[in-house]
C-alpha cells in the first residue's frame, strides 16, 4: 500500500483523535522497510499527550529520528516547536513523515512550514479519516474538516486514508462498513484513498485492498 | 441498540450534556479537560446553544450561577487548579440552592502542579470545597462509558435535589478513548417554581439569593440543607461491587485506580490470594454502609488512590476503624502499576502466616 517510489515529504493531518500518530509511526517503519532514510517530525502542539515520542525507543532502533518538542511527554504544556523541524523541510535528502495535530487549530502549526513544502512539490498530503468518530460520522462532516485544516495549514490535501475503528474494540466489520464512506468521501474531494489501516490482528481479517497493518503504540498496560 | 463511537472521556461528558439538554456552557481551557470546551465550541453554536470562552475560571462559575437561577441546564468544568478558582462560586450556587453541573479532570497538584492525572482533589470535592457547610453530590465515573452516562445521572440529580452536582474524573479518564454507546437524547421534566423566568405579573418574584441577615434565618437553611443532604445519603449512593463474595480483602478505589485494582485482583487470584474490590461511584454520599458490612469478613482493606491518601479517611470512617487500611497510591500525575497492588497484598498475606 505504500508507493514504492514515495514523496519526499508525508504529511498526516485530520480530526483529534483520527489515528495520526499511529499511522505516522507505522509508516515511518514501512518507509525504512523499503530501505529509505527517515525522520518522523511531531508537529502536534495542541495535545500534549500520546505522541509520536511515546514509540521512540522502537524508531530510534530500527535507525528512524524523531523531532519532537523539546517538552512532550513533561508536565510542560508548553506549545513550542523546535528549530530543527526546519531541517526536516529544508534537507531534501532524507524522507520525512510529519504527524499533524488534531483539526484546524492543531494544523496552524504546519503553516510555517508550508512554502518550503510546497516549493519543493514532492509531498502528499494525507487526510486521516476515522468515520467511527462522532463528529466525524458521515463524508460530508469530514470534508468539511479537510477544507477547515487546509485553510489553517496552507497545504491542499492529496490523499486519504480510511482509519475508522473502535480502539480495542474494532472488528473487522466495523471497518468494512465505513468503506463506502471513505470511498464517498474520496468522491467529494477528488482526492484518492491511498489505503486503509488497521491493528494489524484486525487488518488480517480485512477483505478490502491496500490494508496497512499497524502496531499501535502503547503508552499504558492494557486495563480491563 | 445505539451504534458504538469512539470517544475520548472529555467529549462523551460534552456530547452527554447536549443529550441531557444542557444548551449552556462556560469554561476556560485548562489541560487536561480542553477537548469538553472544544467539543462545546464547535457543537453548541450549531444546536442554538451557548458556549462562552470567559476571561476567568471564576468568571465562568458565576454565568453558571446566572444560568443556573433561571432553571436552565448548565455546566461548566475544569482542571484542578481551575476548580480551586471556582471554588467561591461553587459555594453562591449550593447556598442559593441551584442545580449545576461542575466538571472536573483532575491533574497533578498542589500548586500548578502538572498535567498528568491525578486523584488529589478527593477532599476538595467531597468535604464542600469552598466555603460554608454544604455538599456537592460527587459522582466518579471509571470508563469512557461513565463518563457519558454519569454526565445525565449528574443533571438529573442536580435537579432532583435542587443542588450543584460535580463529575470528579482525571486526566486518563479525560483523555483515554473508548467506544461508547451514546445516551438517547431526551427532555428533562422537572419543575422549578423556584425559578427566575419572568413573573408576568401573575406570581410573586423568585428572588435567587445566598445572604441571610438574620442569623436565625440561616441556621433554619442550613438545618434543612443538610435534612436534604440525609435523604440522599439514604437513596442515592452508588457502587459497584467486584469479586467480593469470599473476598478476604478489600481494595476501595475509584476511576482510573480501580481500573487498575481490577486488573491487579485477577492476578492476585490468580496467585490465589481472594481479594475484591469496592468501587464507589457516588464519592458523596459515600458508599459508607457496604463497606461497614465487607468489614465484618474481610482481614483488611487497601485504598488505592492517585493521591498521597485522601479518601482512605473515608473507609476508616465508614468502618469504624473495624479493620486495619493500607494506602498503595503514587502521586504528581504517576498511576499505580498492578504489580505494586500485588505486591502490597502479598505483603499483608505475609504478614497473616
Amino acid at each position: 500500500m505504500i508507493s514504492l517510489n514515495p514523496k519526499r515529504v508525508t504529511l498526516f493531518a485530520g480530526h483529534y483523535g483520527s489515528g495520526k500518530t499511529n499511522i505516522a509511526v507505522n509508516y515511518a517503519l514501512a518507509l525504512k522497510d523499503l530501505g529509505k532514510n527517515v525522520v518522523v517530525a511531531d508537529l502536534d502542539i495542541v495535545n500534549p499527550y500520546f505522541r509520536t515520542k511515546d514509540s521512540a525507543k522502537e524508531l530510534n532502533e530500527k535507525g528512524i529520528e524523531i523531532i519532537s518538542p523539546e517538552f512532550a511527554n513533561t508536565n510542560v504544556d508548553l506549545p513550542a516547536l523546535p528549530a530543527s523541524v526546519y531541517g526536516v523541510v529544508q534537507n531534501r535528502l532524507r524522507h520525512a513523515v510529519l504527524d499533524i495535530g488534531g483539526d484546524d487549530r492543531g494544523a496552524y502549526a504546519l503553516g510555517r512550514y508550508a512554502p518550503y513544502i510546497m516549493e519543493e512539490n514532492d509531498f502528499e498530503m494525507i487526510f486521516v479519516a476515522n468515520f467511527l468518530r462522532p463528529l466525524t460520522r458521515t463524508p460530508e462532516e469530514a470534508f468539511e474538516v479537510m477544507k477547515e485544516i487546509e485553510q489553517a495549514g496552507h497545504i491542499p490535501f492529496t490523499a486519504i486514508v480510511n482509519n475508522s475503528n473502535l480502539g480495542k474494540d474494532t472488528e473487522p466489520e466495523d471497518v468494512e462498513k465505513t468503506d463506502i464512506l471513505a470511498k464517498r468521501l474520496s468522491e467529494l474531494s477528488g482526492l484518492p484513498l491511498l489505503f486503509t489501516s488497521a491493528e494489524e490482528n484486525v487488518a488480517k481479517q480485512l477483505t478490502l485492498n491496500n490494508v496497512l497493518p499497524m502496531k499501535l503504540q502503547k503508552k499504558y498496560f492494557d486495563i480491563i | 441498540m445505539a451504534e458504538k463511537v469512539l470517544m475520548k472521556g472529555n467529549e462523551a461528558i460534552a456530547e452527554a450534556a447536549i443529550r441531557a439538554g444542557c444548551r449552556h456552557y462556560f469554561g476556560y481551557p485548562i489541560t487536561p479537560q480542553t477537548e469538553l470546551a472544544a467539543y462545546m465550541a464547535k457543537r453548541m453554536p450549531k444546536i442554538g446553544g451557548v458556549f462562552l470562552q470567559a476571561e476567568s475560571e471564576v468568571s465562568a462559575i458565576n454565568m453558571v450561577y446566572g444560568v443556573a437561577g433561571t432553571g436552565l441546564r448548565v455546566m461548566t468544568s475544569s482542571s484542578s487548579p481551575g476548580v480551586s478558582l471556582k471554588q467561591e462560586g461553587i459555594s453562591y450556587i449550593a447556598g442559593a440552592d441551584l442545580p449545576a453541573l461542575i466538571v472536573n479532570v483532575q491533574r497533578g497538584g498542589p500548586g500548578l502542579g502538572g498535567i498528568q492525572p491525578s486523584q488529589s482533589d478527593y477532599f476538595q470535592a467531597t468535604k464542600g470545597g469552598g466555603h460554608g457547610d454544604y455538599h456537592l453530590i460527587v459522582l466518579a465515573p471509571a470508563s469512557v462509558q461513565e463518563m457519558a452516562d454519569l454526565t445525565a445521572t449528574a443533571f438529573d440529580l442536580a435537579d432532583k435535589y435542587r443542588m450543584p452536582t460535580m463529575i470528579l474524573a482525571d486526566g486518563t479518564m479525560g483523555q483515554m478513548m473508548e467506544p461508547v454507546v451514546l445516551p438517547e437524547p431526551y427532555e428533562a421534566k422537572s419543575e422549578k417554581p423556584w425559578a427566575v423566568t419572568g413573573t408576568k405579573c401573575e406570581r410573586e418574584h423568585n428572588i435567587i439569593n445566598s445572604l441571610y441577615l438574620v442569623p436565625e434565618e440561616l441556621e433554619k437553611v442550613n438545618f434543612a440543607r443538610f435534612e436534604k443532604y440525609k435523604t440522599i445519603e439514604e437513596n442515592e449512593v452508588m457502587y459497584e461491587e467486584y469479586m467480593m463474595d469470599d473476598a478476604e480483602y478489600c481494595i476501595v478505589a475509584f476511576g482510573i485506580a480501580a481500573r487498575v485494582s481490577k486488573n491487579a485482583i485477577n492476578a492476585a487470584r490468580a496467585k490465589g490470594i481472594k481479594v475484591g474490590l469496592i468501587r464507589p461511584i457516588t464519592l458523596w454520599p459515600f458508599p459508607k454502609d457496604v463497606i461497614n458490612k465487607a468489614a465484618d469478613k474481610v482481614k483488611a482493606f487497601i485504598s488505592v488512590e492517585l493521591s498521597m491518601g485522601q479518601m482512605i479517611e473515608d473507609v476508616k470512617l465508614a468502618q469504624e476503624c473495624k479493620k486495619p487500611v493500607y494506602l498503595c497510591n503514587r502521586a504528581g500525575g504517576m498511576i499505580p502499576e498492578p504489580e505494586e497492588i500485588i505486591a502490597k497484598l502479598e505483603e499483608l498475606e505475609g504478614g497473616n502466616d
